[in-house]
């Protein structure tokens, strides 16, 4: 089954996934693409101003999501104000997403010397690793290595006999995935309930943890950063495009028949290739054809065979009328049927919507009854109509959709606009409009030919009824 | 909504653009005021002016052009920033309300005719003024147990909350009792208490009042109205004397509801629970609607002409310097004027005291330069703490407090003989000896400090107080009775120290009887006349008065040995009931069973009455008279009259009146208006709060007494005898929920008193082998009682605490009556495990 990189020169996060032992130290340090924790004595020999230059130069892109350049991030904090936080968002939790999680897994050092390096150039004492909950494996991959890390010196004080100290912490979230969303984060960190903040009027880099400059790095931004540092700008530059360059990770799941974890260029691979090549996902399963997919995690709005020419390049994406986000592509064939889909994408976030805000809070939930009423065979005419106008108080406007060749309809750009706090509410929207525009007929034969659609065999679990009883 | 709109005075100001029309804002401010203001208002559910914004409901999203193009933005987290252009009305921001609108409604139950809210409730209203017409919500919705107690007090209904955060914020922010949070979540959110932890807050009742919805209700009120039926008038509630402003609301002649009044000077709109849910004593059936008289040992009903004159004639008959008055901080302004002219012209009897030995000499409360509560909490300020534990005796100061310290960068020196509510926000809390407050106060200031401490306190803590003290610009000052145990001179020598270290420091008098500044100022203690006038120096009140008493008389402690000597042929209890006040049980039962005829003039038999009383005189109680009263501060404020009295009872000062008129006194006073105006005549300090000042709109918060007294005087200091090694100093404080007569009779609040235990600290509980339930036998130097042992480690070492007023007055109940002696500086107790 192919994994990771196509070739061993584009390996660069992932050079160490099919060593045996490269999650200890010893592992670490004698394999992969770079040394182990040389990376870090370099970057001490050079001023952080130069680390943080060198990340900026090379404009190594945030994998969380959004794609900010991390260098520039670094520079938001404000400056001569300390204490600073570095945290690291391992809270990934996005149906399809599963990069990080086999990152930690598989090559904790290499992370941990990504921390070192990060926070060595912005000038922090305290890391706090964050990973979510259900990562049993990668905690305690991440415990054990930690552990090793720490008596090797190469954490805590007096780093390699420098005057450079930095503790990192392990934290184990509770299984939220709005905690992904770095304020909630923050908060969960903090130990309040994982709810995000309001943006503005803080931003983290200003007033993040306990009201201090942070900086919140997805774990496989900062695990790019030893290898960059190994090998230079140059080189970190030299394959992906001008505006993206380096590789990305990218989780493929779904229709294909080698589903994986991918590192490919970033902005010049299509997502035909990656569908296609015997490298990556190998064919749409046999005998089948491509119906949809989703580019970019689950808040994406759907792409079509239309869009499969396509580089995965975040612009050229966005231009498109949806996002690479994460790097999780779904891919689903003709067999999948664009309601049961479009539920259960809208299922998850409406489970996970953390209660906040009013139109997330009600809004998916609301969606997500409408949409299993269809399927049940109780749809109404006016519930398509409903559906979107209701996703339209979550998200006023026209939603980012992709083009339709043969709707002439424009691609909205992302990302949406909300009446909700957070991101979270407008996710739910991309599968929706997704589904109704491209296959609103399908959605129509069910609720009016319901006697020649079958049913659902079995309909999903109903969402968990509400404790009855008190407290008292 | 009933949050008034913030007044502000605008010292930066920024153009915007709202609906079209130019407006002036204060920068930064929040752009939902700044609306608001301008006439546009933004509907909202979880702002309130008094907390921190979140932003959760959405509804009151706006579109904002900040030069970047519209986008809807919510406007109770948006400063205005300069030239903000803001549509309040346009067809987006009215798409968004609908949406927010149909998405709270979407799982709230329509049982708007069985809910304590409808009627005044914005869910309702801003459904009608905003939102969709009709719901597309076809789905079941959720379903709740409902509603469930979250405290004794407070229910919860859990499927009509719609999640605005106002209640968890309150608990967290404003009344630092964070018992409640949101627990799940999606559309699962629920607001929840944690296991075994109730909501007992003794603020719990604002979460009722700002609850947007009728999700919280509370059990004084549930099914009692309907919101039109209510009739209301704003007044000052008179369960301590913060003075926080209410409206008293009633319907069919019976009080059913306060709700807080955001008087900016005082309460912020808060209230406490005894406050809040105090009026139920009013509607008690043990209250007295006619008169008593005793026959044959027993209170009987009796008319009004045969009580009166069975009063006018104990007085008429007695030796002046034989009748004794005691009480009246329960009254009015004008009721207190009207004893107080009865007492000391026409009868001519000097002794009158308002306090009962749990007080402080009026000296310490008038002839010091004042400072207002906001004077206290001014930010950045520094504040020398020496009163009672404000969350147990005046709730609403301890917001305002801890609001201070924890937002406004007010340091709080807090000095007192066992920690305190203030305790957990205060820069610096040190704990001298019981009877030694003075001698660490002297220490905070100067001069050297033994590496052993000083009064207990440990040499570190003392030398870091004085360093927050000692850059002090305005030193506050707030003055109470912290331990009824010792006397009241502590506290004055306490105040003579900070006196002579720092001259300009201002003082907040914190006395926890509801009008007792207000009897002050009347006159009602010994030497003193109304208007802080004295009999030294009696001013107009000679000629207006005709007679005045010769010398000075005695105060509650000289009123009660007098009479427990006979000495006393006529004592009057001005809604006083020593038996359970005073500090000294003993000598309260001694006086009143020696005392000839007794009078108690009361909504209730209280105690002391039921005990002694030959007349009882059936007074009206809260919101049955109108008139003014006077708070800590010195703030008068108006008193509504909603209902009328039970029965045939009346207003204190109309029986003053007939007393006086039946002595052959015409007092020229035919309503209680005419009684203030001989005030505001008569007090140079009252000129500006005459009636028709008080009714002014720029005087909605009440007119302030200025207190710029300069007559105080250090007495000689008190002598405490050293600390025997092997007792404990006993400390006795109060708890907001005690046996007081009226609390006694409010059904919700009686029951929330604590049992009388004695608290230890942990190495005292160690050396005697005690944990907490054991049994103990405390001996004093008069009596031994048995009790409950409690520990806890905020008792620090050489001390013990008694509550007092929470055991009835039976001969076993845990009574620190029984036990403290009046007069003596410190009560030392010994502790065996019994």
């Amino acid at each position: 089954m192919p994994e990771g990189a196509a070739t061993p020169e584009l390996a660069r996060v992932t050079s160490r996934w099919a060593v045996d032992g490269s999650h200890t130290i010893d592992g670490y340090r004698s394999s992969g693409s770079y040394a182990g924790y040389e990376s870090i004595k370099a970057a001490l020999d050079m001023t952080p101003d130069q680390v943080s230059g060198l990340v900026k130069d090379a404009t190594v892109l945030g994998r969380g999501g959004a794609g900010f350049p991390a260098g520039v991030k670094w520079g938001f904090c404000p400056p001569g104000v300390w204490p600073r936080y570095l945290v690291v968002n391992g809270d990934e939790s996005e149906p399809g997403t599963y990069k990080d999680r086999i990152l930690m897994e598989r090559d904790p050092h290499q992370l941990i010397e990504g921390c070192l390096i990060a926070a060595y150039a912005i000038g922090v004492a305290q890391v706090f690793l964050y990973v979510r909950g259900e990562m049993a494996h990668a905690q305690e991959r991440i415990a054990a290595a930690l552990n090793e890390a720490y008596a090797a010196g190469l954490v805590g004080k007096n780093i390699l006999g420098t005057d450079f100290s930095v503790d990192i912490v392990l934290h184990w979230g509770a299984g939220a995935y709005i905690v992904g969303e770095e304020t909630a984060l923050i908060e969960s960190l903090e130990g309040n309930r994982g709810m995000p903040r309001l943006k503005p009027p803080f931003f983290p880099a200003a007033k993040g943890l306990y009201m201090a400059p942070t900086i919140v790095n997805n774990v496989e931004t900062l695990a790019n950063l030893p290898w960059l540092v190994a090998h230079g700008v140059d080189e970190y530059r030299s394959v992906g495009t001008e505006a993206s360059p380096g590789t990305r990770l990218i989780a493929l799941s779904g229709h294909v028949n080698t589903p994986g974890v991918f590192e490919v260029p970033q902005g010049t691979t299509t997502f035909r290739e990656l569908f296609e090549s015997e490298q990556y996902g190998g064919g749409i399963r046999d005998g089948h054809h491509l119906k949809m997919f989703i580019p970019g995690g689950a808040s994406a709005p759907w792409f079509f065979p239309e869009q499969v020419d396509l580089p995965l390049e975040g612009r050229v994406i966005g231009g498109e009328g949806s996002m690479l986000g994460s790097g999780a592509i779904v891919v689903m064939d003709e067999t999948t049927d664009a309601v049961k889909a479009c539920l259960r994408v809208v299922r998850f976030f409406a489970r996970e919507s953390c209660g906040k805000c009013a139109p997330c809070r009600e809004g998916t939930t609301w969606e997500e009854k409408i949409l299993q009423r269809i399927l049940d065979g109780h749809g109404r005419p006016s519930d398509l109509d409903l559906l979107l106008d209701v996703a339209d108080n979550i998200s006023p406007g026209p939603y980012p959709t992709a083009a339709h060749p043969d709707a002439g309809l424009e691609a909205v750009p992302f990302p949406p606009r909300q009446t909700t706090i957070c991101p979270l509410g407008p996710s739910s929207v991309a599968p929706i409009t997704s589904a109704i525009r491209r296959f609103r007929p399908e959605f129509e034969a069910k609720i009016t030919k319901r006697d020649s659609i079958p049913v659902s065999a079995a309909p999903a679990a109903p969402a968990p009824t509400p404790t009855a009883q008190g407290h008292h | 909504m009933s949050e008034r709109p913030r007044k502000i005075e605008i010292t930066d100001p920024v153009e915007i653009t709202v609906d079209g029309q130019t407006v002036t804002a204060q920068s930064g401010e929040l752009l939902i005021e700044a609306c608001e203001r301008a006439g546009a208002y933004v509907p909202r559910f979880c702002y309130h002016p008094r907390m921190e914004p979140v932003g959760m409901c959405r509804m009151c999203l706006v579109e904002v052009d900040t030069g970047r193009g519209p986008a809807l933005q919510p406007s109770c987290m948006l400063p205005v920033t300069p030239g903000m252009a803001v549509d309040t009305t346009g067809e987006k921001v009215a798409k968004a309300q609908d949406g927010v609108l149909e998405f709270l409604l979407a799982n709230h139950p329509l049982d708007c005719p069985v809910c304590d809210k409808g009627g005044e409730c914005p869910l309702q209203d801003q459904t009608v003024a905003y939102g969709p017409g009709e719901s597309r919500f076809v789905e079941e919705k959720r379903h709740y147990t409902k509603p469930i107690p979250i405290s004794e007090t407070v229910y919860l209904d859990r499927e009509r909350c719609i999640l605005c955060d106002r209640c968890t914020r309150f608990a967290k922010e404003v009344a630092g009792d964070p018992l409640i949070h949101f627990a799940e979540r999606g559309a699962q959110t629920e607001v929840a208490t944690f296991p075994g932890e109730p909501f007992s807050s003794y603020f719990s009742g604002n979460t009722v009042q700002i609850c947007p919805v009728g999700a919280l209700t509370a059990k004084p009120y549930r099914f009692k109205a309907r919101p039109w039926d209510l009739e209301e008038s704003e007044s000052t509630c008179t369960g301590c004397s913060v003075g926080c402003r209410v409206t008293v609301q009633s319907s069919r002649n019976e009080v059913l509801r306060f709700q807080g009044v955001d008087s900016d000077p005082v309460n912020w709109s808060w209230l406490c629970d005894k406050g809040r849910f105090g009026f139920e004593a009013g509607n008690s059936e043990d209250r007295l609607g006619e008169p008593l008289l005793r026959d044959g040992g027993e209170l009987r009903p009796a008319r009004w002409s045969d009580a009166l004159t069975a009063a006018a004639s104990a007085l008429k008959g007695a030796d002046a310097d034989r009748v004794a008055v005691l009480g009246g901080a329960r009254l009015t302004n004008e009721g207190q004027l009207a004893w107080a002219r009865l007492a000391k012209s026409v009868v001519g009897t000097d002794h009158v005291d308002a306090q009962l030995g749990d007080g402080l000499p009026a000296e310490v409360v008038l002839d010091l330069p004042g400072a207002t509560i906001d004077e206290v909490c001014a930010p950045g300020g520094t504040v020398l703490y020496l009163g009672p534990d404000p969350k147990e005796e005046l709730p609403v100061l301890h917001l305002r407090l801890r609001h201070a310290a924890v937002n406004d960068r007010v340091k709080i020196v807090s000095v007192s003989p066992v920690a305190t509510g203030l305790s957990e926000f205060a820069a610096a809390d040190v704990h001298p000896r019981p009877g030694e407050t003075a001698v660490l106060v002297a220490a905070l200031f100067g001069g050297d400090v033994p590496s052993d401490g000083v009064a207990g306190v440990p040499a570190e803590q003392v030398l870091a107080a004085r360093e927050l003290l000692s850059g002090a610009q305005d030193l506050k000052v707030v003055v109470g009775r912290q331990n009824l145990a010792e006397s009241a001179a502590v506290m004055v020598d306490a105040v003579a120290a900070v006196r002579a270290a720092v001259p300009t420091a201002t003082f907040l008098p914190a006395l926890r009887r509801a009008n007792v500044r207000g009897a002050l100022e009347a006159g009602l203690a010994p030497g003193r006349l109304p208007g802080r006038a004295t009999l030294e120096a009696p001013g107009s009140w000679k000629d207006a008065w005709g007679s005045l008493p010769k010398s000075v008389g005695r105060d509650a402690e000289g009123i009660l040995t007098a009479a427990a000597a006979g000495r006393i042929d006529v004592l009057v209890l001005l809604g006083a009931d020593p038996l359970s006040d005073f500090p000294d049980r003993d000598l309260a039962a001694k006086a009143l069973d020696a005392a000839g005829t007794v009078i108690s003039v009361d909504p209730f038999v209280n105690a002391s009455a039921a005990r002694a009383a030959d007349v009882v005189l059936a007074a009206a109680a809260f919101g049955e008279v109108a008139g003014t009263t006077t708070s800590l501060e010195g703030r008068v404020t108006t008193l509504a009259q909603q209902v009328t009295p039970p029965g045939t009872a009346r207003a204190d000062w109309l029986l003053a009146v007939e007393l006086a008129d039946r002595l052959g006194t015409d007092t020229k006073v035919a309503t209680a208006e005419d009684l203030w105006a001989q005030m505001v005549e008569g007090s140079a300090a009252h000129a500006g709060a005459s009636t028709e000042a008080l009714a002014d709109e720029a005087n909605v918060d009440g007119v302030l007494l200025a207190l710029d007294g300069s007559g105080f005087t250090a007495p000689a200091a008190t002598q405490v005898p050293p600390q025997n090694s092997y007792s404990l100093r006993l400390v006795v404080n109060r708890s907001l929920y005690d046996h007081g007569t009226l609390l006694s009779h409010c059904p919700s609040s009686a029951p929330l008193s604590r049992e009388a235990t004695l608290v230890l600290g942990p190495a005292d509980a160690e050396s005697i082998a005690v944990t907490t339930g054991s049994p103990v036998k405390v001996t004093a130097q008069r009596a031994t009682i048995t009790a409950v042992a409690t520990v806890v480690d905020s008792v620090p070492r050489g001390t013990a605490v008694l509550h007092h007023n929470l055991a009835d007055a039976d001969a076993d109940g845990v009574d620190p009556g029984r036990i403290v002696i009046a007069g003596e500086p410190v009560t030392e107790i010994r502790v065996e495990a019994g």
